[in-house]
C-alpha cells in the first residue's frame, strides 16, 4: 500500500493537469460572466438610429420582454450573426431592439440597407458610454430584458440556432410567463 | 519612436504573440529586441501621460490615475491592463475612471462601478471571499499538506528506524549518511 502512494500522487497529478488542458480548450476565456443578470438594466436614453431627434429610454421600452442586441458595422462577428437573426428573429415573438455600439451612423444605416435590418427598432450609441453600464465589452452581445426591465439572459458572442434553440427561447418563455 | 512602425495598431490583442515559431530564432530574437525596444519607448510614454494626455488637476491625480488604471484588467485583450492596452473599450473605460476621479470618487468606489458592470474579472487582484478561498489558500493548504507528509515521513524514519531500513543490507558503511538516502523509505 505504502509503495502505492507515489503512484496515486502521479495519477492525481496528471488528472489535474488533464483537467487543466481540457478546461483550457472546452471554456472561453474571454468569457466574462455578466453581473447584471436578474437585475434591472441600467437605465439609458439614446437616440434612435433611423430619427436622431426621438430619444429611446429604458422606461419607453418596458411593458414586454424585448431582446436588446448590440452590434456595429465594423463589427466582423456581427456579419456572422445577421442572418441568424434574419432566420429566426421573427419567430422568437418578442421585439428586436438594435444597440449600435460606437459606430458611425452613416455606416450602420448603410450596413442595415445592404444586409437588411432584422430589427423592430435600433438605438445608437456613438460614443459607447451607455454601454458601459451594460457591461458590454464586445459586439455582438444580446440582452433579454423583461418586461419589468430586468436583465433575464445575457450572451457574448454571435447568436446560432442551437444557443436560440437552447438558451434564449426557453429564457424568452420564462420571461413570458412570469410577467406577461 | 518615428522610425518604427506603429505597433498593433488594428489588432490591439497580444495573446497570441508568444506563440512565434521556433525553428525561426534568429528572427525571434530580432523580433524579441524589437518588441523590447517598442516596449521601453512604449513605457517611456507611458510615464508621462497615458496614451491620450487627459486633463489632470496635478501631478498626483496623474499618479493616482496610473497606479488605478495599472490594477483594472482590459476586457478586450485580457492580458493587458487598462493603462497600457490600446484597445478601444480600454480608452473608453480611462475616460471613465478620469471622469469618475474628478467627481471625487475613491480608488474602492471606482472599482466597484467597475466590478458592478463586469464582475470581479476587470480586477487583476482577485477579492477574497467564498469563491476565491481555494485561489487565496488552496497554495497555503497544499504547502501545509506537503510539510505534514515530509513531517511524517521524518518522524517515522527517527522512530522506527529498523523497522523500515531493514531490507538494506546492514554492512554499516551507509551509517553514517542517513539524510543521503531520501525517498528510498516510501
Amino acid at each position: 500500500m505504502k509503495r502505492l502512494i507515489p503512484f496515486l500522487v502521479f495519477v492525481l497529478l496528471v488528472g489535474l493537469f488533464g483537467f487543466g488542458i481540457w478546461w483550457n480548450t472546452w471554456h472561453d476565456a474571454r468569457y466574462v460572466p455578466s453581473p447584471l443578470i436578474g437585475k434591472p438594466a441600467p437605465a439609458f436614453a439614446l437616440p434612435q438610429l433611423d430619427a436622431p431627434g426621438q430619444t429611446v429610454t429604458k422606461a419607453s421600452l418596458l411593458g414586454k420582454p424585448y431582446l436588446l442586441n448590440v452590434f456595429a458595422s465594423w463589427c466582423v462577428a456581427c456579419a456572422e450573426e445577421h442572418p441568424v437573426l434574419m432566420a429566426d428573429g421573427r419567430e422568437l415573438g418578442i421585439p428586436l431592439v438594435g444597440y449600435d455600439y460606437k459606430d458611425v451612423p452613416d455606416d450602420a444605416r448603410r450596413w442595415l440597407r445592404e444586409h437588411g435590418s432584422p430589427y423592430d427598432l435600433v438605438v445608437a450609441d456613438q460614443s459607447g458610454r451607455t454601454a458601459i453600464d451594460f457591461g458590454v465589452y464586445g459586439a455582438p452581445e444580446s440582452f433579454l430584458i423583461d418586461a419589468k426591465g430586468i436583465i433575464r439572459y445575457k450572451h457574448i458572442g454571435p447568436l446560432t440556432p442551437e444557443v436560440i434553440a437552447q438558451e434564449l427561447q426557453p429564457a424568452i418563455a420564462a420571461a413570458k410567463r412570469e410577467a406577461p | 519612436m518615428t522610425g518604427l512602425p506603429e505597433p498593433r495598431r488594428s489588432a490591439p490583442c497580444t495573446r497570441n504573440a508568444s506563440r512565434g515559431k521556433p525553428h525561426r530564432a534568429q528572427g525571434a530574437l530580432l523580433r524579441v529586441l524589437l518588441l523590447a525596444l517598442l516596449a521601453f519607448a512604449g513605457a517611456a510614454f507611458a510615464g508621462s501621460g497615458a496614451i491620450e494626455p487627459l486633463p489632470f488637476k496635478d501631478h498626483a491625480q496623474e499618479v493616482r490615475f496610473q497606479n488605478l488604471t495599472k490594477q483594472l484588467r482590459c476586457l478586450v485583450c485580457q492580458n493587458e491592463n487598462l493603462a497600457d492596452s490600446n484597445a478601444d473599450l480600454a480608452r473608453d473605460l480611462r475616460l471613465e475612471v478620469f471622469q469618475l476621479m474628478q467627481q471625487g470618487k475613491s480608488d474602492a468606489e471606482i472599482k466597484q462601478y467597475l466590478v458592478d458592470r463586469y464582475s470581479d474579472f476587470v480586477l487583476y487582484d482577485p477579492p477574497l471571499k467564498p469563491a476565491t478561498w481555494l485561489l487565496w489558500f488552496g497554495p497555503l493548504a497544499i504547502l501545509l499538506a506537503g510539510g505534514a507528509v515530509v513531517a511524517v515521513a521524518i518522524r517515522r524514519r527517527n522512530r522506527g528506524d529498523g523497522a523500515i531500513d531493514d531490507d538494506k543490507p546492514a554492512d554499516g558503511r551507509q551509517a553514517g549518511n542517513a539524510p543521503a538516502d531520501t525517498g528510498d523509505d516510501w
